[in-house]
């Protein structure tokens, strides 16, 4: 509703039809943070994916330490998001941060991380990944184990190579989940505001201003709360078609089981 | 070969948080010297008694609790009530309602932020602001119908005829909520619970928005405004403070959560 009004608290509401929209569509920082939000979420999902499942096959091999690990990998997602976005921020620190130290050590060339315009973005994709991937490790494992151990016994015995397991049992097998958590985690990093507010402000030059954060800037420091709603409702609007079909696959996933 | 990238793993998980952790009691100048020392020379303890003071983390952290604690008794009592009249008492027009209720699990949270937080600054019909009040963390938490819907299922599996057994010997409805419902859903309330602490815990763009009173912001807000003009040791000894009560919770209740998480990708 209040999308087509124009609303300023403390004074009454006006009806202004689709002036908000088009405001907000000819603002410069809205195509670069729809830009930014789409990048991270794609580069989210593509390292959000391979990290975490790869880790997974890593540890259903393990004999030993499998708690531990699990506690391990789970520890990240325990700790507050703000206190691992100010973590990072410290490590990402041009001068004497950890990241750069560990290229020091290992002889290559240092980075800017989150402070350079072309890698700050994927400086914090990483952050996110770091803090998050603990549960979606844990549901590839759960999921790993469900495979029943005869089909690998049945790959073996045909002359399977592991890489060839893995593509043609693994995959296919675990298939489900995987759609599930992608989806589940497009809607999530679609939704990201932490990481770039607490690392980067949005900079540097907008490179990580994604769309929830241009939200907060239109509600608390333009005090333009109909842009932000118009915002709010484009976004709404993509992710519920996410979420609609999210829902759709686990009814039709229950149905199967 | 094998080992070594299980190793890799732990230390990119680990690492971290060791840094973390020891870089708060090293003195200033260690901290920012390149190439850094991997453990203290010195251990100050200095740095977490400084955080603790000058950021005021104790008031900030009882902020959180209040917060948090509020947030759980509220979704305990409202989720509980509600999914148990949608399990047992099933009203008129229960489907219905229960539809509606599970239609907002398909709106992404935090794309309303901006509609919640001028709902909140001016709640209809009253006309009171909740700004800068735990109440505005409390009454949205309420409306979670994930909680709602993981309690109703439970509710739903309850073997009926223990229920009828209590019917029988006079229990009213009420009474067999209390006595018989509730402590045998000790581990699905336990859940609810955990999910609740986690959350308001974890928040951070609603408080930030909600609280613009230094002085009743939670921790999360906190660390970030004080972290631009604050010693770096300082601030890395208040973050563990702030990491503190949620990795504990974890270490603690560790086993159900993992099962939790786990026993959720088969059910979906």
């Amino acid at each position: 509703m209040i999308a087509f009004q124009k609303y300023t608290p403390g004074s009454s509401p006006e009806w202004v039809g689709t002036a908000n929209f088009t405001r907000v569509l000819h603002d410069p920082e809205f195509t670069a943070a729809w830009r930014n939000t789409l990048t991270f979420t794609l580069l989210a999902l593509l390292i959000g994916f391979a990290v975490p499942f790869l880790l997974a096959l890593v540890l259903n091999e393990l004999r030993h330490a499998k708690a531990f690990f699990r506690v391990v990998v789970y520890l990240p997602v325990m700790i507050p998001p703000v206190v691992s976005a100010l973590l990072w921020k410290w490590f990402y620190d041009p001068g004497a941060g950890l990241a750069n130290e560990a290229l020091r050590f290992l002889h290559l060339p240092t980075s800017n991380w989150s402070n350079g315009a072309d890698t700050a973005l994927v400086s914090l994709v990483a952050v996110a990944t770091w803090a998050n991937m603990g549960g979606t490790v844990l549901i590839y494992l759960a999921a790993l184990q469900s495979i029943p151990g005869e089909l690998y016994e049945a790959a073996e015995l045909d002359g399977a190579s592991l890489l060839q397991r893995i593509r043609h049992v693994t995959i296919p097998q675990t298939r489900f989940v995987i759609l599930m958590l992608m989806l589940l985690q497009i809607i999530a990093t679609m939704q990201v505001f932490t990481e770039p507010f607490v690392i980067t402000g949005g900079g540097p030059e907008n490179a990580t201003v994604t769309v929830l954060y241009l939200i907060y800037k239109y509600a608390f420091l333009y005090n333009d709360f109909g842009g932000a709603c118009a915002l709010s409702v484009m976004l709404l609007v993509l992710l519920g078609a996410f979420s609609a079909l999210y829902l759709r696959l686990t009814r039709s996933g229950e149905d199967d089981a | 070969m094998f080992a070594a990238v299980v190793v890799l793993f732990a230390i990119a998980f680990l690492f971290p948080v060791y840094w973390m952790v020891t870089g708060a009691m090293k003195s200033p100048d260690e901290v920012a010297r390149t190439p850094p020392t991997l453990a203290p020379k010195e251990w100050h303890l200095s740095g977490y008694s400084d955080a603790w003071e000058l950021m005021e983390l104790p008031r900030h952290l009882w902020n959180t609790v209040v917060q948090a604690a509020g947030a759980w008794l509220f979704q305990l009592v409202f989720c509980t009530a509600a999914a148990y009249a949608l399990s047992r008492l099933k009203p008129a027009f229960g489907k219905v309602i229960l539809g509606g209720i599970l239609a907002t699990l398909m709106v992404p949270a935090q794309a309303l932020v901006v509609p919640k937080y001028l709902t909140v600054a001016d709640l209809p019909l009253v006309h009171t602001s909740l700004l800068n009040d735990p109440l505005a963390i409390w009454l949205p938490a309420v409306a979670n119908a994930f909680n709602l819907y993981l309690l109703k299922r439970f509710f739903d599996q309850l073997p009926r005829d223990v229920l009828e057994a209590a019917e029988i010997d006079g229990a009213g409805k009420l009474r067999t909520l209390w006595s018989i419902v509730l402590p045998m859903s000790r581990p699905v309330l336990g859940v609810v619970s955990i999910f609740a602490l986690v959350a308001v815990w974890q928040d951070f763009l609603w408080p930030l928005m909600v609280f613009s009173d230094t002085g009743k912001q939670p921790i999360s807000v906190a660390l970030v405004q004080l972290s631009q003009n604050i010693q770096l040791t300082v601030l890395i000894a208040a973050m563990v403070i702030a990491s503190i009560p949620m990795v504990a919770l974890f270490l603690v209740f560790q086993r159900h959560i993992i099962a939790g998480i786990s026993a959720g990708s088969t059910k979906g």
